[in-house]
């Protein structure tokens, strides 16, 4: 077996300890080699635990811009005794094993179609500390210095990011310089460096940017004006309150009297979180709050109450699989319906689709823009794929000229000049009625805000027929709301071809690379990336241009599927499920297998073939 | 059935406030409750207060859970926005728009299957965060909405009008009040009108989280012999500890009465609770003395009323979170968003 050879190409897997304080060290990893000019997308995968289990940290390197997962492990960094037989096994034939061998290990341990690289880790760092804390943490910056010479990674760049990190912390700088020389003094003079596996200066990054989502979408809520927010702790969306709460306490503490201009209440239960986001926006202030499916289950009373009383809420859910002693630290896009139709009676809920940390932050401040148009809640449905990796994305955008779109509200003068107001009456023809802050006027536009039984101008009613005007009423604000909800992105094949793919969120870098994969073999695909709920009218187009429409999807029941057949009455027969649903981030090798396999077996013949 | 607005005609000699309203500018539509049922009387205290303290009804928020308890919102203060929301969760209701704006007077009404059974969580934790609000219980030992069945707050043995007795242990919200730090706590009782009118209007002149427990009978499901929350029953067993009186302004007030039975407590807002003592040793500043009084006298069978307890100097969820002056829901795109300068520092440290 010939070791592999590749160049700014193949994928570094880290097996850790949870708690051995690998994490910064691998994140050094990641960022040495885009400070290279080279992509990079890490990927951490972790248990529901705090300690002692094994975690892992993948970084898929790749000049072409790959950055979805990819499978499969050409470098493994096996730290974790507890998890090397299925770590030695995960490696790709001819590829390489990195371990600590300290301890010596029996031939039978080993495989013999991959390169086995030992280096006495351990051995090194007893004879250089003493301190049993700092054994364990310079053993991971050890083991960077060795990667790098065996990756060909500049270690001056390490050193710069090393800089960078322990700014505020000049002593730690050098003592981590030592040790990743350390590391990688020992593998010049003893490996053979560098192996098969290689990062080369390129300049295939340009001017993005490298965050979590759920950090962009934190700062997305200070851009987009929330001054309140109430949330519950759960994973995978606890970093998102944590980044509000960075950002606010950097861009909203008043410079003279260190007030702040934003609240963030750490609620008792994601109940009391959303009954606090609508209170809040029900005075008048932009209110979210940050949670996953479990908290999304116990929200459902307050979503119908603010879906029929008219109040603008905004929540991320990053989605998890499972329940919570499900798979809460794995990824899936398997909340869709809960959150379209979430609640009891006739509901139906605005959803945005963010596809990595740039729409995030996008989609984040619309969000609050479109809550406070249509008067309603908006989800924004991230993943812990995108919410809690670090990814390399187009930079934040703002325009300074962009003003928040607080929607229809009477103001005093309004009120005074004698303008009719009824909270429910629709007086432009969209189905959105004009609303007053309390504390407005002293005696004109108060309303008693209750769910359904009332008429026009809020007064108390029980009839059948105003019941009915009002939720009317409601359908035609739902149709606003397609004219208004991000445009999906479609991407035509380089051919013509009958065959389509619809896809959303986080799955976007695999499909892109599914794409050409599957152009290699001679499928030629059309995409469309969905952005919003309700569909705008190009879904219905695309689909329609199509004879068979593949639906990638992060779930196991084709959620986004049933929506638009539900939606859009779509023939089901013309929409064909690729469903990824174990827990880990899709693939392109996943969905470009799945979408090979379908149209040999439909024996669909591409439009290229068919022409003779 | 729609709405019944009352009819707005002012009868020329009905005396006005500060402001110039008179009374019947802070009530609202004709009330639907059951003849006779205690929480009438409790709205109509509420009127009186406002009234009163010459509130300017707009800056007032009503916001409640779901009972009849909580319907009343409709039936006062007509000029201010009100909130019917869901069942036990007015409190996080409340504490969110009142981190919206600081400004308005917030009025939280629930009844004791609101707060004392499905929303005694939320009960609790607005309390404990110190939401400057009032929050008013009123409190009948059933759920007259539903019909009748026991409330959480219903005492063990008291008997239903079917007869049956009830198994579980009371909740007291008064002493929960005490334990989670309300800065101001006071039972009453619909039934004395009197004692009741102050003890709203010093809550609503406190800062800081105010809770009045009020019982208030209901006459359709818990008014027989055998109920514990019963007009006759309450009657019988009140003991009120001191009968208070709120004076506005700043001028210090003559005490006329023998040394030791009247004490003054000076609010943050300038008022003054004056005191009147019935129970001598009673002090309601000392919140574990309250708690140890109310213990004693709760087991005595007793249903102690007045204001039990009261921190004058209390600060609130703002002061804790040190929030701007200026309402959240006031502020500008130039006081909220960083702007594009910010941003592109932000992306080149993100390099
Ligand atoms: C989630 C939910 N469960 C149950 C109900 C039904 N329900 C309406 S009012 C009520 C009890 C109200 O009791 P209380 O708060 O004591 O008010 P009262 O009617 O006695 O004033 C119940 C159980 C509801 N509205 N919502
Ligand atoms: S049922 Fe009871 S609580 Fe409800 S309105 Fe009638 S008397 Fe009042
Ligand atoms: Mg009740």
């Amino acid at each position: 077996m010939r070791p592999l050879e590749a160049v700014n190409d193949f994928v570094v897997k880290f097996a850790n300890v949870n708690g051995s304080g690998s994490a910064s060290a691998n994140q050094l990893f990641a960022k040495s080699i885009l400070r290279m000019g080279v992509p990079a997308t890490p990927r951490n995968i972790f248990p529901s635990n705090i300690q002692g289990l094994p975690t892992w940290y993948e970084v898929r390197v790749s000049e072409a811009n790959h950055l979805g997962a990819r499978g499969g492990t050409d470098l493994m960094v096996a730290m974790n005794p507890q998890t090397w037989d299925q770590d030695l096994k995960s490696i790709e034939p001819g590829g390489y094993l990195f371990y600590d061998s300290t301890r010596p290990l029996p031939p039978s341990k080993f495989r013999s179609d991959i390169t086995v690289i030992g280096m006495p880790l351990t051995a090194i760092c007893n004879a250089e500390y003493t301190d049993s804390r700092q054994r364990q943490l310079f053993k991971n910056i050890i083991y960077v210095g060795a990667l790098s010479a065996l990756l060909d990674i500049d270690p001056a760049v390490l050193e710069t990011l090393i800089g960078e990190q322990f700014k505020a912390k000049e002593k730690l700088i050098d003592v981590n310089i030592h040790a990743l020389h350390l590391g990688r003094d020992y593998a010049l003079q003893n490996l053979a460096c560098p192996i098969g596996l290689r990062v080369r200066k390129a300049d295939a990054i340009g001017d993005r940017i490298f965050i979590e989502g759920n950090a962009a979408a934190g700062l997305g809520a200070v851009y987009g004006g929330a001054t309140v927010c109430a949330w519950y702790p759960i994973t995978p969306s606890t970093s998102l309150a944590e980044g509000f709460t960075r950002y606010c306490n950097r861009y909203r503490v008043d410079k003279e009297t260190g007030k702040k201009r934003f609240a963030i209440v750490q609620a008792e239960d994601e109940l009391a979180s959303i009954g606090m986001v609508i209170g809040a926006a029900w005075n008048g202030a932009r209110a979210f709050t940050a949670t996953s499916g479990p908290g999304i289950s116990l929200m459902q009373e307050f979503i119908g109450l603010a879906h029929f009383a008219e109040i603008p809420a905004v929540i991320f859910d990053v989605q998890r699989a499972g329940p919570s002693t499900g798979m809460p630290t794995r990824t899936q896009q398997c909340d869709v319906l809960t959150a379209a139709y979430a609640s009891h009676g006739d509901t139906k809920h605005v959803l945005l689709f963010p596809e990595d940390p740039h729409e995030c932050f996008e989609m984040s401040a619309l969000a609050f823009d479109l809550a406070d148009r249509l008067q309603t809640p908006v989800f924004v449905l991230l993943d812990l794929d995108i919410g809690m990796n670090e990814r390399l994305c187009a930079p934040f955008r703002w325009d300074d000229n962009r003003r928040m779109d607080r929607g229809k509200v009477m103001t005093a003068e309004d009120l005074e000049a004698g303008r009719d107001f009824g909270r429910y009456l629709d007086v432009d023809g969209d189905g959105i009625p004009y609303r007053t802050y309390p504390g407005t006027h002293p005696t004109r536009g108060a309303f008693f805000t209750r769910g359904t039984s009332r008429d026009r101008y809020a007064r108390y009613t029980e009839e059948g027929a105003a019941y009915q005007d009002n939720m009317e009423r409601l359908l035609r604000k739902f149709d606003t709301a397609k004219t208004l909800v991000p445009r999906p992105i479609r991407r035509a094949a380089a051919e013509p071809t009958r065959l389509g793919a619809i896809y959303y969120g986080s799955s976007s870098a695999a499909m892109d690379e599914a794409v050409s994969l599957l152009a290699g073999q001679g499928i030629a695909l059309d995409t469309l990336r969905v952005r919003g709920f309700p569909f705008h009218e190009d879904v219905r187009r695309f689909v329609s241009d199509h004879d068979q429409v593949f639906v990638v999807e992060q779930n196991r029941d084709a959620q986004l599927r049933t929506l638009l057949i539900t939606e859009e009455e779509f023939d089901p027969a013309k929409l064909s499920r690729v469903l990824h649903y174990d827990g880990s981030p899709i693939t392109a090798r996943f969905i470009a297998g799945r979408i090979a396999e379908t149209v040999s077996s439909l024996k669909i013949v591409p439009l290229r073939k068919a022409v003779p | 059935m729609t709405y019944l607005p009352k009819p707005k005609l002012h009868h020329p000699k009905l005396p006005t406030n500060e402001l110039g309203f008179t009374r019947r500018d802070y009530e609202g539509s004709i009330s639907t409750l059951c003849a006779g049922c205690g929480h009438d009387s409790i709205s109509a205290a509420i009127v009186h207060a406002c009234f009163e303290l010459s509130l300017p009804p707009h800056r007032i928020a009503k916001l409640s859970g779901i009972g009849c308890s909580s319907k009343t919102p409709t039936y006062f203060l007509g000029n201010s926005h009100g909130f019917n929301s869901v069942h036990g969760r007015m409190p996080s209701v409340l504490t969110g728009a009142n981190l919206a704006n600081r400004d308005l007077i917030y009025l939280g009404v629930s009844g004791d299957g609101d707060s004392a059974s499905i929303g005694l969580g939320q009960f609790a934790h607005s309390i404990r965060r110190g939401v400057n609000m009032v929050y008013i219980v009123e409190n009948n030992g059933v759920y007259g909405l539903t019909k009748g069945q026991f409330s959480a707050t219903a005492d063990k043995g008291a008997r239903n009008k079917r007869g049956l007795a009830n198994l579980d242990e009371p909740i007291d919200l008064i002493g929960m009040a005490l334990q989670l730090g309300a800065t101001y706590i006071g039972r009453g009782f619909s039934g004395d009108k009197a004692q009741l009118v102050p003890l709203i209007k010093g809550a609503l002149t406190h800062k800081g989280a105010a809770f009045i427990d009020c019982i208030s009978p209901c006459v359709a499901f818990n008014n027989h012999v055998g109920s514990t929350k019963s007009f006759d029953y309450v009657r019988e067993h009140n003991a009120a500890v001191n009968f208070l009186d709120v004076i506005e302004g700043r001028d210090e007030i003559v005490v006329d009465h023998a040394p030791g039975t009247v004490e003054v407590v000076r609010q943050h807002d300038g008022s003054l609770l004056k005191l009147r003592k019935i129970a001598r040793d009673y002090d309601p500043t000392d919140r574990i003395a309250a708690m140890n009084f109310l213990q004693q006298h709760q087991a005595r069978g007793e249903i102690v009323t007045g204001l039990l307890y009261v921190d004058p100097d209390a600060d609130d969820l703002h002061g804790y979170l040190d929030t701007a002056e200026k309402p959240f829901n006031q502020m500008t795109d130039a006081e909220l968003c960083p702007g594009t300068t910010a941003l592109e520092k932000l992306n080149a440290a993100l390099r």
